[in-house]
């Protein structure tokens, strides 16, 4: 072990290092800032390369050093971090060779133990009887002590290290329960006379049984544990190594992690996006799916923002790096998983609190057993106070109980990413699996968020009253004039100028067109005017009933007819919440809008209650009121406009964009706007919790039952104490077993997708 | 005679347990940080080296792990409170930020909690 690690930092002294450099513009440059490198202590090798005006070196310089040297030269140096991929080829490289390791010590440790069990069991002859035996067994003995140097070295030092800073880990337990059982049957060896003839049994095959078994399960616990990190790992391989980089007219590939800010790179069809940027040249189609949870590609042309990671479909695209490295939206996500997926979660506590005082609890209950068989067991006495000394310590396992939260938070984490949903922590996901009320913002979440023109009703010509509509309309900053505008832009009507254009608050807008006196407003912009609604008054309010927003209309003093604007539901809307129902959930809408249309909008998507005409401060008032009637309350809206009512939510959903606020504030982000996302990150959570749990009864039980057993307590009905081998066996598979139920979330499949709820429930 | 002999040495070794591992008053290898300085924290055979460090409140401060123990129990270091965690690089390495902080005690350990250090913002 000594041995490798030493070889390794070796390996990694001696590493390359990479610099960008600045003012080098000539090729006299390059032998000046080589030369100059090569003085700096440490550096074999130093080239700099003219094209992508980088400077590789190869030694165990210090990158200061480096950077101070060309520097004094008259240039600009920073170093180039490794990239989070290599780090991670070089992390599975190492934990690979550690599989093997542990492998190749399990082997050894077994191709003793094994032979010794087997001898042991069809001989029945364990025992130090004659001094024949004596010296046999003696060999033996410096055999397993061998194996338990080689092969369990780790675990004694590792136990060691941790006594001398009052701490015991599960290497103690090991190191105590194998070293016990070695010692003891050295006694036997060396001074058999010190006990019963009955108890001179040696117990080397325990030991190196024990040691290769532990080896065994931890180098399939390794294996595992790869797997856990999958949703990063895809996430990380969204990106190439290299980028096409444009200079001077020509295209140069380079490392990713030289592209800097303001280059202007080149991708083709069916490229991945490199780095963050805006584009410059080309239209093209875009699969952002892998970000968004979005299936459908998005248009992107000219001046459009691209994502590092997403996929370019059919178009070539010339585009300006905007933000690279850490600063890509794609690089702030996986570290906001990688955060997430290690983050505490309260449900955990308990176990926490035990993992913190079990080792040195097994200890003290391991002697407590001993000395209990010693004092009252049958006999043979010492050799039964062994056997129980060492299965009590090799039993328990504090892995399981400490791995069993983590590794389900990570896979579980890591699935949501996949879909589009970034969960802030775990506390997060722990409070999204049993919230009882979900108030939802219509706009934009349930409804498009942008209002279409749906009616214009009107006894003369619709477009010639449209037109002069929209005229005015035009000069107007109200979110509804845009509509009316857009309406008349669909059909292509001519515009004309709008004078004395006046907005009366509430009311409506008017002024001159073409001419002529326009009015639009609601009823009371009418009244004030003293205008006749007439028949017009029906029409506008059966337009009401269904949710839209109506506006009268009036040319030169009377009234011309009513136009009507509303905000589409948006498709997947009404699914979704049928889904969050299923759930469990409890909807509530709010929205700042008026009750009628509110209410039409709640009708057609099967909510039962509505908070209307609300006030942006209102909202997290709703929120704090429903919290106080003992509600867990969520919340889903844009995460700008609602953040107050986001925070104060046991669980804010803040919904599409991904915008870098919502990333920071909210508990859980989702990538798209669609309400299905909220859908599947509560799915998710329940899925998470529900492993979680399983993962804590198992690991609680397994220590509850295994203690005991490995203590004597079957001892009364089946005559037999539990063997230590078996017991090593079973601690070595109880953290495989907990590493691998987890892995079991990795087939979570939101029930949209799955086409049923039972699935995730 | 020896059952009062074994019998003594298990009370005695069980006494001793209780007050190395729980009593006795812990002692740390303490390290203090300034803001621009580098401190390097080795974690190796199953402990933090040192495992108490002590920053300034409302300072950002890097901290520099150095993981020497591939297995996994190391791979991790957490800050639970703060947030913070970092995935860590065998025989390499790996600088964590650490956000500034109001004062206080905060623990930070490896997954199962074999690890356990604490960060001292004062």
């Amino acid at each position: 072990m000594a041995d490798s690690s030493n070889a390794s930092s070796q390996k990694f002294d001696t590493e390359r290092l990479v610099f960008n450099l600045q003012r080098v513009n000539c090729a006299g440059c390059v032998g000046k800032i080589e030369r100059a490198v090569r003085q700096v202590s440490g550096v074999e090798m130093a080239t700099v390369n003219l094209a992508d005006r980088t400077l590789a070196i190869q030694g165990k310089a210090d990158a200061a050093d480096v950077a101070a040297a060309v520097e004094a030269a008259g240039y600009g140096a920073e170093v180039v971090h490794t990239s989070a991929r290599e780090l991670r080829e070089r992390q599975r490289e190492e934990q690979l060779q550690h599989y093997h390791q542990l492998l190749w010590r399990c082997a050894l440790a077994l191709g003793l133990g094994v032979p010794l069990m087997v001898w042991g069991l069809i001989t029945g002859d364990m025992g130090v009887g004659s001094a024949t035996q004596q010296l046999a067994w003696g060999l033996v003995g410096l055999a397993t002590l061998a194996v338990l140097i080689f092969c369990g070295g780790h675990f004694f030092s590792g136990a060691m290290r941790a006594f001398r800073h009052h701490s015991a880990t599960m290497d103690t337990l090991v190191a105590l329960g194998t070293g016990t059982a070695w010692l003891f049957s050295m006694v036997v060896v060396a001074l058999p006379q010190l006990l019963p003839e009955s108890a001179r049994h040696v117990y080397f095959e325990a030991s190196a049984m024990i040691i290769g078994l532990i080896n065994l399960g931890q180098a399939l616990e390794v294996r595992a544990r790869g797997r856990t990190s999958a949703a990063v790992e895809k996430l990380l391989q969204l990106q190439d190594a290299t980028a096409r980089v444009v200079r001077d007219s020509e295209e140069v590939d380079v490392p990713l992690e030289e592209v800097q800010v303001g280059d202007r790179l080149r991708v083709r069809p069916g490229e991945k996006i490199p780095v963050d940027g805006r584009i410059l040249e080309g239209s093209s189609t875009v699969d952002e799916s892998m970000l968004t949870g979005e299936p459908l590609p998005v248009k992107k042309d000219k001046g459009d923002n691209l994502s590092a990671g997403t996929l370019n479909k059919n178009g070539s695209l010339l585009f300006e790096a905007e933000k690279v490295g850490a600063e890509t939206r794609l690089a702030q996500i996986i570290e906001m998983v990688k955060n997430a997926q290690s983050s505490r979660v309260p449900i955990a506590r308990l176990a926490d609190t035990i993992s913190s005082i079990f080792v040195p609890a097994v200890m003290v209950f391991a002697i407590i057993a001993a000395l209990f068989w010693f004092n009252w067991g049958p006999d043979p006495r010492a050799a039964h106070t062994l056997v129980v000394l060492t299965s009590v310590l090799i039993i328990a396992c504090p892995c399981a109980l400490g791995l069993a939260t983590p590794m389900s938070v990570m896979v579980g984490v890591g699935k949501g990413a996949e879909h589009g949903v970034l969960v802030r922590n775990g506390k997060a996901l722990q409070q999204a699996s049993d919230l009882t009320t979900l108030l939802v913002d219509k706009t934009g979440t349930l409804t498009e968020g942008a209002p279409k023109l749906t009616d214009i009703e009107t006894d003369g010509d619709a477009d010639e009253l449209l037109s002069l509509l929209a005229s005015l309309e035009r000069r107007s900053e109200h979110p509804l004039a845009d509509a009316v505008v857009d309406a008349a832009r669909d059909r292509k009507l001519d515009l004309y100028d709008a004078e004395d254009f006046e907005a009366v608050t509430a009311h409506g807008v008017s002024g001159r067109v073409n001419g002529q006196q326009i009015l639009l407003g609601n009823r009371k912009l009418m009244v004030r005017e003293h205008i006749e609604l007439g028949r017009w008054q029906a029409c506008a309010e059966a337009l009401s009933a269904k949710g839209r927003t109506a506006m009268y209309a009036a040319v030169d003093g009377k009234l011309a007819g009513v136009i009507a604007v509303a905000d589409p539901i948006r498709e997947d809307a009404k699914e979704a919440v049928a889904r969050l129902k299923r759930l469990g959930l409890r909807i509530e809408m709010l929205t700042g809008d008026n009750r009628a249309s509110a209410e039409a909008v709640a009708r057609q998507l099967g909510i039962e209650q509505v908070h209307a005409d609300l006030l942006p401060e209102d909202k997290e008032k709703i929120v704090g009121e429903l919290q106080q009637k003992g509600a867990r309350v969520g919340m889903a809206g844009d995460g700008i406009n609602d953040a107050p009512a986001l925070a104060r939510a046991d669980v804010g959903f803040a919904m599409g964009a991904g915008t870098d606020v919502a990333i920071e504030t909210a508990d859980v982000t989702l990538m798209r706007s669609s309400l299905h996302g909220v859908a599947d990150a509560i799915e998710l959570s329940k899925a998470t919790l529900r492993n979680i749990k399983q993962n804590l009864f198992g690991a609680f039980i397994y220590n509850t039952l295994g203690i005991p057993i490995a203590a004597g307590a079957l001892y009364p009905l089946t005559g037999m104490l539990l063997s230590p081998v078996i017991a090593g066996a079973a601690m070595a598979f109880s953290s495989v077993t907990v590493v691998s139920n987890a892995n079991r979330l990795r087939l979570f499949k939101p029930s949209s997708v799955a086409g049923n709820s039972e699935e995730a429930k | 005679m020896l059952d009062i002999l074994v019998n003594l040495l298990g009370l005695g070794l069980i006494a001793g347990i209780v007050w190395w591992f729980w009593l006795a008053p812990k002692r740390h290898q303490s390290k203090a940080v300034e803001a621009q300085d580098k401190l390097r924290i080795v974690a190796r055979d199953g402990v933090y080296e040192p495992d108490r460090i002590r920053i300034k409140a409302g300072e950002a401060v890097t901290l520099h792990f150095y993981r020497q123990d591939p297995t996994p129990c190391a791979e991790w270091v957490l800050f639970p409170d703060l947030e913070v965690s970092a995935q860590l690089a065998v025989n390499e390495e790996t600088p964590v930020k650490i956000p500034a902080t109001e004062s206080g005690e905060y623990p930070f350990h490896c997954q199962m909690q074999m690890y356990r250090g604490t960060l001292l913002v004062e």
